[in-house]
């Protein structure tokens, strides 16, 4: 069968009522957190995890990438009438983004923004579905060695290409690396790090660590940063509707963003920002109005906008083909697939063809939905940033407990939830990235066993890594994305890269 | 108070300091455990023993890293621009407290329900006798919903039992 009759298949599965339920939860959840400041994609899906524990397995993780596709939607409105990016591949449509608002043309901002998330969603969604396949291929020649490879090339990217400080990056990763040691081996079954406290020998679970991290850490430097002055919100004014010059000039910016975002997303690079850097780089290179840019040039919102939302599902091709994740959200849906039983890979394809391609199918229906949702309905998401705070916050941490509590509601696990979370607040204080912990808990263990079984293979000798040339290429990527930034910030250019810091997303 | 910033400016960075030495002790207490596991490595020459030890000793080079960064950035105590408040952090980490200790004995609710009351207050709203209703009432719709509905399993207390039965 072609990718085309899977891809038929995959719509028919997402047409059916229950996934269009599902997928229409997903994208509004998502929309709404990502109009929110402070909760974004990742926290959400880790907060759902286990509450979808009973549920069923496509509908939830449908859902799941409905709240990703949905959250990159929603941030583009805080970033344009609040200046405070909902989510962190959001700062470069802040940019410009606010300045159109500033001067009367939120609307069109708005609209350029969905209407480009809409076109790049469904031009990288479908990207996905025929690059699937031959990633899949690929995937099958790979041994443990070419796998271990790979988790440390996303470990290197994660954590050290990117940000102001390699040693800080590399500091998160450790700490997530360590705590993904504690409990059971899976190789030997051998307890680690357990201390005799009984909930240990389970492992530390990855949605305690990012709720922890994400929700609870973020909420208490909020509240340590007091009440600075309230940010204005920009109304929206005149119409949503573009122009027909705002189409003339916002079309190419669109395709730019997703031919740029796309291929960022999928390769291990970490987070959609890099990509949004990139595309308003390009634009304002590009645009015949360069004196507009910085004053609200209606490009820097279109490239940027469609550049983060092609890199989502650039980061799907990784997660489903490999079981790769190569951002924070990724991490934590595939937490979601393991959840459910189901390890992404190549194997998925084959095994479970009817999930992947609905999950994929549904991507499509759901960028559909999402235009829906934020073109004509965007006056109610703006009636969201009007919460305050106090409520926002309190909101926030009781449901935040609760996904804990769910799982296991015992005062060992609270207090892991207490510990990582004003250990979260101690590395946002300091400026430690976040990503990190949480892509190390979740591949530490899994780079451990493709190590380990490589070495079995090879009867413990180190050279196997090298011999073959696939995983040598990509060590030595690996290697260089580790030296060059280090190399860079020595020769005083690390501005650049501290601006394409990943943190969230 | 010239002689006060010229004292800061030469001090080094205590925050990477103490991040130094919980690193260390990280590292080291991981390579003891390493050693303390049988190695049982078999045919990979590494056994369960082997990674606790590699990260260890990553951490303890990170640490080193850590050091040498205190004294070269040793930065200006005043260059934070927002002094963090501690004030709010306690309230909110004195609400996670509650909850981790009432929620066994006074079920969901009443500790969701102050931890809620907690966090209002660490954000500015001090109104207990406003909020800790408000937060109880949502936590038991959240039991509502998730227990009852969703069959999450979430700890009963007086108030649940009362509303909800057994």
């Amino acid at each position: 069968m072609t990718t085309f009759d899977f891809l038929m298949q995959g719509l028919v599965v997402a047409m059916s009522p229950m996934i269009l339920m599902y997928a229409l939860i997903g994208v509004t959840l998502g929309t709404a957190v990502g109009v929110l400041p402070g909760i974004g994609p990742a926290l959400t899906v880790a907060l759902l995890l286990p509450v979808t524990y009973g549920l069923d397995p496509a509908g939830s993780l449908i859902m799941f990438a409905g709240i990703y596709y949905g959250g990159m939607y929603g941030g583009s409105t805080t970033s344009i009438l609040l200046n405070t990016p909902g989510e962190s591949a959001s700062i470069v449509t802040a940019l410009e983004g606010n300045k159109m608002a500033r001067a009367g043309r939120g609307g069109p901002a708005l609209a350029t923004a969905a209407i480009g998330s809409f076109v790049a969603g469904l031009i990288a969604t479908l990207a996905l579905a025929f690059l699937a396949p031959y990633v899949v291929k690929l995937a099958l020649i790979f041994g443990p060695r070419e796998y271990f490879a790979l988790m440390m090339l996303a470990f290197v990217t994660v954590s050290a290409a990117f940000g102001d400080s390699a040693m800080k990056g590399l500091t998160s990763l450790f700490v997530g690396l360590a705590l993904g040691l504690v409990g059971i081996d899976q190789l030997t079954g051998q307890t680690r790090l357990a201390f005799d406290v009984p909930e240990l020998r389970d492992g530390i679970e990855i949605t305690t660590l990012a709720v922890a991290l994400f929700a609870i850490g973020e909420a208490l430097f909020v509240a340590s940063q007091g009440n600075v002055i309230a940010d204005t919100i920009q109304a929206v004014k005149g119409s949503v509707w573009m122009t027909r010059a705002d189409w003339a000039r916002s079309w190419k910016p669109w395709l730019r963003g997703t031919v740029i975002g796309f291929p960022i997303g999928a390769m291990p690079a970490g987070g959609a920002e890099i990509g949004t850097f990139l595309s308003y780089a390009a634009e304002k290179r590009l645009s015949k109005h360069p004196e507009e840019f910085g004053h609200g040039a209606i490009e820097g919102v279109a490239g940027p906008e469609a550049a983060n939302n092609a890199s989502a599902a650039g980061t799907l091709v990784p997660l489903l083909t490999l079981g790769l994740p190569t951002s924070a959200t990724a991490a934590i849906l595939l937490a979601g697939f393991q959840q459910f039983g189901l390890q992404p890979g190549p194997l998925l394809f084959a095994t479970s063809p009817q999930l992947v391609w609905g999950l994929i199918a549904s991507l499509l229906v759901a960028n559909i939905m999402l235009l829906v949702l934020n073109l004509p309905m965007i006056r109610l998401w703006v009636k969201l940033l009007m919460i305050p705070k106090p409520w926002l916050y309190a909101g926030i941490l009781v449901f935040a407990t609760l996904g804990t509590i769910g799982i296991n509601p015992s005062p060992v696990e609270l207090a892991m939830l207490l510990i990582f979370g004003v250990m979260g607040f101690l590395m946002r204080l300091y400026g430690y990235p976040i990503a990190p912990a949480v892509v190390g808990l979740i591949l530490g263990p899994m780079a451990e066993q493709h190590l380990r079984r490589a070495l079995a293979i090879s009867q413990g000798d180190w050279t196997t890594l090298l011999a073959s040339p696939i995983s040598a290429v990509i060590l030595l990527v690996a290697t260089l994305a580790l030296v060059v930034p280090m190399l860079m910030r020595m020769r005083g250019k690390g501005q650049l890269l501290s601006q394409m810091a990943s943190d969230e997303d | 108070m010239t002689e006060n910033t010229t004292a800061t400016k030469r001090r080094p960075d205590g925050a990477a300091l103490i991040v130094a030495a919980v690193l260390a002790a990280l590292g080291l207490l991981l390579i003891r455990e390493g050693f303390s596991i049988p190695d049982k490595a078999g045919y990979a020459g590494i056994g369960s023993g082997g990674m606790p030890k590699v990260i260890g000793f990553g951490m303890l080079i990170l640490s080193a890293g850590h050091v040498l960064a205190a004294f070269r950035n040793a930065k200006t105590v005043a260059a934070d621009d927002v002094k963090p408040q501690f004030g709010p952090v306690l309230w909110i980490m004195a609400g996670l407290l509650l909850q981790l200790l009432l929620l066994r004995h006074a079920g969901f609710a009443i500790a969701s329900g102050l931890l809620f009351a907690c966090t209002a207050a660490g954000f500015g709203k001090r109104n207990l006798a406003l909020t800790l209703p408000i937060g109880i009432a949502l936590a038991l719709l959240i039991y509502g919903i998730f227990d009852q509905l969703l069959k999450l399993k979430l700890p009963a207390g007086v108030l649940e039992k009362l509303l909800f039965g057994g």
